[in-house]
């Protein structure tokens, strides 16, 4: 009776703060669109780029489960996973909506959104992620679409989407890798502007491997939420796998960018005085060292609580990474120490409070997880006994 | 290097810190020329803006100009995915705000920091200088070069303006820092600067590369086909393979049922 209540004046707190959310977000989105992004941003001519192109990184970059999940369950064939190719792909799709709707807020003139169609400019990073998040988006529109069809029963669509699902994961495959490694390449043309320990030739490759492991860690944190508030759960099988492909993907990404550092001779930068070193090493060590640790120490490895912790930890790093490569490593070359405005804030939290929604609203409504109960997986609760008095898990039995 | 031949038929300007007096007319000149408001009073002291796009900036007793390079390789040119800038035929970087979508790449990516926006309007356009186009299409100087009452900025043909600055380089050794401004810096601009002093000591950043810089994209851009074909093939081929796997396992194992079945 007592949890009831609490469960309750919960629900009713969030709730709250979402009113709040929307309000402002409403508001601060007027701001911007009445009296221009002069008044509602921070921006300015040293600093065009911030939160929002960080924010834009950050969306895309936890969509990244979307097509590694895809590929490991219908190109690999390892059926283990398909059971989250769905949330994954609702994920991708979600956040590809997000950051198209933010991207679209922060052109100067949105209005004209849809010239690149037409006007094209292919030595452009720019135009490239443009048509990457159209071409992609339209393939997690057709990946997705079985969810949506199945509930109406509108077999014969179906029946099409299957005959061409293969080819069209492939192609989603291959946007998703271009894409996510163009928003590194967007600032191979700014050597002189970007701090040393961020400016690589191999930026592109290092946004890569980074969105694997957030992608991977995103899916891992939503079944987390998922089990809270649906019940539905992911079984301790699926969510090692996923954990050992967060580990490949932080120790990799680790490896290659000291190696990095190490060919262009930037270890003296790693240690010099400076707001940027601290910056980078915090992202290290939230991003790479705490999850590694996490995921190393055996007790933890088997149990939820440690696999949750690591994700949560390396989504942590990888958006202190976006924001510290496009914020943090260019305030030393624009003289100018931005911190994004309450309006840039909002339309922010509020997309986030949409995205959120939308989420919940289609897992209620459709069958995006299998029906399988959290606490029929007998063995990962029995694994999990030493743990219990963690707040987490015992939210997670309620 | 400079490339010679790109530069050949093309139209520039030349800076000389060490003959500008100060006077602020190339600045006056500007503004008059292209329409922009008074923005301040003392014309030392403004920066550039989108009102404003060109400077006259005081260091000690020496005076620096800040426009647009023009460069020759640009790099806005090459960033933007709409193609809303242009290299004119002979040197002019013009800008379209028709084309623009207002992403502000060009403004990120600009070498010499020069592209400015209209924040406070709700159709944000970039502004800087033209080069005066629409003078140096009629055969004329630009604005700023007319304006000057020494020979401290020059308009005229490229070619003649590199050999004008080595030709004070070398006559007056004494009086020059020995480096044209623009010539290497972001793969050679039609704008060139020659100063008395370092040119870090004048404002311009000495950590422009000395290259140009779209090939920093285009070596990146240039994988994609490879990143496609590859990609395509190996995951076709994985596709494959993995499938014919699974098909082989279920067989083998349906296989060694038939025979357990067998047995008993």
């Amino acid at each position: 009776m007592k949890l009831m209540m609490k469960n309750n004046f919960k629900l009713s707190f969030w709730k709250i703060i979402s009113v709040i959310i929307a309000v402002l977000g409403i508001y601060s989105l007027a701001v911007r669109f009445v009296k221009g992004l002069g008044s509602s941003t921070n921006l300015s001519d040293n600093v065009p780029w911030g939160l929002w192109i960080g924010f834009d990184f950050i969306g895309v970059g936890l969509a990244a489960a979307g097509f590694t999940i895809a590929a490991v369950a219908h190109i690999f064939n390892n059926h283990k996973y398909e059971s989250i190719a769905r949330p994954a792909i609702l994920t991708a799709f979600i956040g590809y909506m997000m950051v198209v709707a933010l991207l679209i807020i922060d052109l100067g003139k949105p209005e004209n959104f849809w010239h690149p169609l037409v006007m094209w400019n292919v030595h452009s990073v720019m135009f490239e992620i443009t048509w990457c998040v159209i071409c992609y988006s339209t393939v997690l529109t057709i990946e997705f679409a079985p969810v949506i069809l199945e509930k109406f029963n509108l077999t014969k669509i179906q029946k099409f989407i299957k005959k061409i699902t293969v080819p069209v994961i492939i192609c989603g495959v291959l946007f998703s890798t271009l894409h996510q490694s163009s928003f590194g390449s967007l600032y191979l043309i700014v050597p002189a502007k970007v701090y040393p320990l961020w400016y690589s030739s191999y930026l592109p490759l290092h946004f890569f491997i980074s969105c694997i492991a957030a992608g991977l860690s995103m899916i891992i944190f939503e079944s987390y939420l998922c089990a809270r508030a649906f019940n539905r759960g992911l079984n301790i099988n699926i969510l090692s796998g996923l954990a050992k492909g967060v580990f490949a993907a932080v120790v990799i990404g680790a490896v290659f960018k000291f190696a990095d550092l190490t060919a262009d001779g930037k270890i003296p930068f790693l240690f010099a005085q400076a707001n940027e070193t601290y910056a980078f090493w915090l992202e290290i060590i939230i991003g790479t060292v705490v999850p590694v640790f996490i995921l190393t120490s055996h007790k933890l490895k088997v149990n939820r609580t440690g696999i949750y912790f690591a994700s949560i930890f390396a989504i942590s790093g990888f958006i202190l990474n976006r924001m510290n490569v496009c914020v943090t490593s260019l305030v030393r070359s624009s003289g100018e120490n931005y911190r994004p405005s309450f309006e840039e804030i909002s339309i922010t939290l509020f997309l986030v409070l949409i995205a959120m929604l939308a989420f919940k609203l289609i897992v209620e409504n459709f069958q995006v997880f299998e029906k399988e109960k959290h606490q029929t997986d007998s063995i990962s609760a029995k694994q999990e006994i030493f743990s219990k008095n963690l707040i987490f898990n015992k939210q997670n039995e309620c | 290097m400079y490339n010679v031949e790109l530069a050949g038929s093309q139209q520039g300007l030349l800076f000389d810190a060490a003959e500008c007096i100060g006077c602020g007319n190339c600045y006056e000149a500007c503004k008059k020329e292209n329409n922009l408001p008074e923005t301040n009073k003392d014309f030392l002291k403004d920066h550039l803006s989108n009102s404003t796009y060109t400077v006259v900036e005081e260091y000690g007793d020496m005076y620096a100009r800040k426009m647009c390079m023009h460069c020759l390789e640009p790099t806005c040119v090459s960033v933007c995915p709409v193609g809303a800038f242009e290299k004119t035929e002979f040197g002019p970087v013009l800008y379209d705000a028709e084309k623009c979508i207002g992403c502000r790449y060009c403004m990120q990516a600009c070498p010499h920091n020069i592209p400015r926006y209209e924040w406070s309007s709700t159709s944000p356009r970039v502004r800087k200088c033209v080069l005066c186009y629409h003078r140096l299409k009629n055969g004329q100087i630009t604005a700023c070069a007319e304006a000057c009452p020494v020979e401290a900025t020059l308009s005229g043909k490229l070619d003649d303006l590199i050999a004008e600055a080595k030709r004070r380089i070398k006559e007056s050794p004494d009086k020059y820092y020995p480096h044209i401004y623009g010539q290497e810096e972001a793969g050679g601009s039609n704008v060139l600067i020659i100063s008395p002093v370092p040119f870090e000591q004048l404002g311009y950043s000495s950590k422009v590369p000395k290259v140009s810089m779209p090939d920093f994209t285009s070596k990146a851009m240039e994988k994609i086909p490879t990143v496609v074909s590859v990609g395509g093939i190996f995951l076709t081929g994985m596709y494959w393979l993995t499938k014919r796997k699974n098909q082989i396992a279920k067989e083998r194992r349906a296989h060694l049922k038939d025979e357990i079945n067998d047995e008993k």
